[in-house]
């Protein structure tokens, strides 16, 4: 090793008198080390079996400690070819096995060696991101019970580590990121994930969190997309009792027949299996309520913006690229909810740049702008002005749009502009009412050109799905904001030939980002600040207008419409989510066999709402 | 401190074409993966850096028509080696190692046998600390500057291992202070004005004035040759695009370092620093390249 030691006066001059022991045994370790390179393995051996301990009595951990200690007064005598053996041993242990005298040794011999030499920084801290998660073979309560002695130890470590190597967080990242468990492994339990995403996030607020913030809350969404990407449609599909989708809406009756009459329960969940791909949803299920109270820890202490910020830009590069991503969205849905005014506003304006922003791909504007749809139809949080503000511009972009253009329907040619005038009309079925209640906003409303951009050469209304169309139509009637005498008659109630022409083979025509998450304890956080379709107040009476012939009734000008000021405004509703299930079930708004139900065939039945039509689940978007 | 020198390099950057509509910050996006990690070509950490676009963009003939961009830029580099004196913080004394920060990013450790024996561990109302046999004054504690001489440097994690085993290394106080019975004990002479410029450049771990000290030495490096230039621009791809600085040039450039650590004073290097030379040393690369 080429190490040559001092004699022991030399030795021990340099040591305090009040430690003789501890400098001696670091002595001896030293000399044990070196030992190695003079060909005599003795000591070494015996180091080697003390740091293995076949049992754990009081001694061999007696044992064990103070060799830990000794040899973090020795590290620089450490040689990573010599003492390779040595340093496998003890970058395999598991502070989750050991009591906290052995932790505090571990810790601190890592601490030593990784600030010894750049060659054992790397090492040391993968050693540490091990710790990220407890070992398979421990049971729960003893996890339970250590987890927080070991989590502070790990992360006070790296602290250290990283006021002595300023560097080491940025040679952390990819260690952490790389060091994930493998959630298609069956045995890595959704335990061992959660964990695990917990240090990531703490690594974001802690005091690395400067360098690593971005790339810990990326990795995070990343793989909350990985999740939400395994939980298939064909397997959603497959599993034919009742369906991992409940639908937002059922029946009364049909609800009951399924068991779901109970108003204490929600009439959605999703139920998934313990085993195969399904448990994915389990895993994505406590991811996401992990994130949504680290964003309400960051709410707390004002560092929202932040984290918004990165959580934003992540978004933009993985959720709105993905294709029709299912859950992970919500993450950003609720960060949004609990700043209304700055996250929630910045969400909304930064999907409609990116609609307007003409050199993204067309299958970017078409995703950001069904995205906004939905979002502001769904967004509790938002104020009414927030969402108008968004409208007036959608409608004065389709405006121009139609100005610059002299072409006849071409569902293709003008996917984007259909699914803006989609977008529009999907919002205004959300929104119209409370927009009319408002004083302020009604007047605004009725001068909104939306004549020039449906009635038109390029026909949206033709083009755009049938039931968001009928819907709106309805609405508008109702609201005398917008007529044709057109009469309107589909093939099928949920798509058209036209409809799936300009959604494309990915059927971005019946993406609706933000239906009611399915995920039973991410949805008790979203509940709260969104808006289910049954608490939507439309413009016309269901009962007096339930058994109409639509397409006949939207062809007859002189038809009275809806009472405009019976019903209060969105915002001045105070639901009581405890009745919401009940209400859910009493508002029936589409059946449940829609997807093969014809529109003639609806005719007799009240209005469909197109959440109800959960376009991501339609076997036909695969 | 030694280690620390401004280059003047002429960069190609290949830029995607949907960057186009903002070339400069394309540019600078580019430029700034750069920095903090050890490059093989420029043989440092490039800390710092300015540049200017030379020539309009061109398009790249091909199936993806990336824009092509020509650079003449100023690196400030760190460009630490074995036997140079450099100059950081002590974070942490223990009885086995000293730990050192250098630049505020660098960090270096110094073993208890690189440790001269005049020093002798001590710990006084808990702090830990190496206080001097001879000199008592001499003490190096957490957050003392000293001057280290560096043994070796692990270039993956930028992490040196340092010495203070010569007589002209510990506290930059104290050796400043008695610089001249240290000089007369060790035989190294420095000058005062040596001291001075050392003086200057430990201030140099605030990067904040780092930079704009560093490029006042512009034009003491690097002249690049009409040759090399030439040789550059043949190398279009875009893994290759920093390759434009040829080792030639980085040779060259080290003469020049060499050539300006001779010069009577650093302090007079900075001073230097000045529209006029930097409009003379044009004149004179021009001169050169006609």
């Amino acid at each position: 090793m080429g190490v040559v030691l001092r004699d022991d006066e030399a030795a021990f001059r340099k040591m305090g008198d009040h430690d003789l022991i501890d400098s001696y045994l670091v002595y001896r370790a030293r000399d044990t080390l070196c030992s190695v390179s003079l060909g005599d393995t003795e000591d070494y051996r015996q180091l080697l079996s003390a740091m293995n301990p076949e049992e754990l009595g009081a001694n061999e951990i007696a044992m064990l400690v103070t060799n830990l200690k000794a040899l973090a007064g020795a590290v620089s005598y450490i040689d990573n070819v010599l003492h390779n053996e040595l340093l496998s041993a003890i970058f395999n242990m598991s502070l989750w096995n050991y009591k906290p005298d052995v932790m505090d040794a571990l810790v601190e011999f890592i601490e030593s060696l990784a600030t010894s030499s750049g060659k054992y920084v790397d090492y040391c801290l993968a050693m540490l991101t091990c710790q990220f998660f407890p070992p398979g073979s421990l049971p729960l309560p003893k996890i339970l019970a250590r987890k927080d002695g070991v989590l502070s130890r790990v992360h006070s470590s790296l602290k250290y580590i990283a006021d002595l190597v300023p560097l080491s967080p940025v040679r952390l990242v990819p260690i952490v990121l790389d060091g994930k468990p493998q959630y298609r492994l069956n045995n890595t339990s959704t335990l061992s994930l959660v964990i695990y995403v917990e240090n990531m996030l703490k690594l974001e607020s802690g005091v690395l969190g400067e360098v690593v913030r971005i790339p810990m809350l990326a990795g995070v969404v990343d793989l909350l997309l990985d999740l939400d990407v395994e939980i298939e449609w064909e397997d959603i599909q497959n599993d034919t009792s009742k369906g991992i989708f409940e639908m937002e809406l059922e029946d009364v009756d049909e609800s009951r027949d399924d068991g779901l009459n109970d108003d204490s329960e929600l009439p959605r969940k999703l139920s998934w299996k313990t085993s195969g791909g399904n448990s994915f949803a389990e895993k994505l299920d406590s991811l996401m309520v992990l994130i949504f109270e680290h964003l309400e820890s960051c709410q707390v202490a004002d560092r929202l913006i932040k984290i918004f910020d990165t959580l934003l830009e992540s978004f933009k590069k993985t959720v709105l690229t993905a294709y029709k991503s299912k859950f992970a969205q919500f993450v950003i849905f609720y960060a949004c909810s609990l700043d209304p005014k700055n996250c929630g506003v910045t969400f909304a304006l930064m999907l409609e740049h990116t609609f307007f922003f003409s050199t993204n791909r067309p299958l970017l504007r078409m995703s950001a702008v069904a995205y906004l749809a939905s979002y502001l139809s769904r967004a509790k949080f938002l104020s009414v002005f927030v969402v108008a503000d968004t409208l007036e511009r959608l409608v004065d972009w389709c405006v121009k749009y139609v100005k610059m253009q002299d072409d006849v329907i071409n569902p293709e040619a003008h996917r984007i502009f259909y699914s803006g005038c989609q977008a529009i009309m999907y919002l205004l079925c959300f929104r119209m009412r409370s927009m009319m209640d408002d004083p302020q906003l009604k007047p605004w409303l009725v001068r909104l050109p939306l004549e020039s951009i449906l009635n038109n050469k390029l026909s949206p209304l033709k083009v755009c799905l049938p039931s968001i169309v009928l819907e709106f139509l309805r609405q508008a009637k109702a609201a005398r904001l917008f007529m044709t005498s057109e009469k309107f008659i589909f093939d099928d109630y949920l798509e058209s030939k036209l409809s799936r022409e300009f959604g494309g083979m990915e059927r971005l025509d019946m993406f609706f980002p933000f239906d009611p998450c399915l995920l039973e304890k991410s949805d008790s956080y979203i509940r709260p600040n969104f808006i289910f379709w049954s608490m939507v107040q439309p413009t016309y009476d269901d009962e007096d207008s339930s058994d109409e012939d639509v397409g006949e009734a939207f062809a007859s000008d002189d038809d009275g419409g809806m009472d405009c000021g019976i019903m209060q405004s969105l915002e001045e509703q105070h639901f009581d989510f405890a009745e919401v299930g009940s209400a859910l079930n009493k508002m029936s708004i589409t059946p449940k066999d829609s997807l093969h139900s014809r529109f003639g065939g609806a005719i007799n039945q009240p209005m469909r709402m197109p959440s109800r039509i959960r376009p991501s689940t339609s076997p036909e978007s695969l | 401190m030694d280690g620390l020198n401004v280059s003047d390099v002429n960069l190609q950057v290949q830029l995607h074409p949907s960057r186009s509509n903002n070339v400069r910050k394309a540019v600078l996006r580019e430029l700034s993966s750069l920095l903090l990690r050890f490059n093989e070509k420029f043989q440092g950490v490039v800390l710092a850096y300015e540049f200017n676009i030379d020539k309009v963009p061109e398009i790249l003939p091909s199936m993806h028509p990336y824009l092509y961009v020509r650079l003449k830029a100023k690196l400030l580099l760190f460009s630490p080696q074995p036997d140079m004196l450099l100059e950081g913080k002590v974070v942490k004394v223990r009885q086995e190692s000293i730990h050192v920060i250098i630049l505020g990013f660098s960090s270096a450790i110094i073993t208890d046998k690189d440790i001269r024996e005049e020093f002798q561990y001590k710990t006084k109302h808990g702090k830990d600390l190496f206080v001097s046999r001879s000199h008592k004054r001499h003490v190096i504690k957490a957050g003392t500057m000293i001057r280290l001489l560096v043994k070796s440097v692990d270039e993956e994690t930028l992490c040196i291992s340092g010495s203070l085993l010569p007589a002209h290394t510990g506290s930059i106080l104290w050796l400043d202070k008695h610089v001249e019975n240290v000089s007369l004990t060790d035989g190294i002479c420095r000058s005062n004005k040596r001291r001075r410029g050392n003086e200057e450049e430990s201030v140099m771990q605030e990067p904040g004035r780092t930079s704009a000290e560093a490029y006042s030495m512009v034009d003491h490096y690097i002249k690049k040759s009409k040759k090399h230039r030439e040789y550059a621009t043949q190398k279009p791809s875009r893994s290759e695009a920093y390759s434009a600085i040829s080792d030639h040039s980085i040779k060259k450039s080290k003469k020049h370092r060499e050539s300006a650590m001779q010069e009577p004073s650093r302090s007079e290097a900075y001073s230097a620093i000045s529209d006029n030379s930097i409009k003379k040393s044009k004149k004179h690369k021009t001169r050169e390249e006609s």
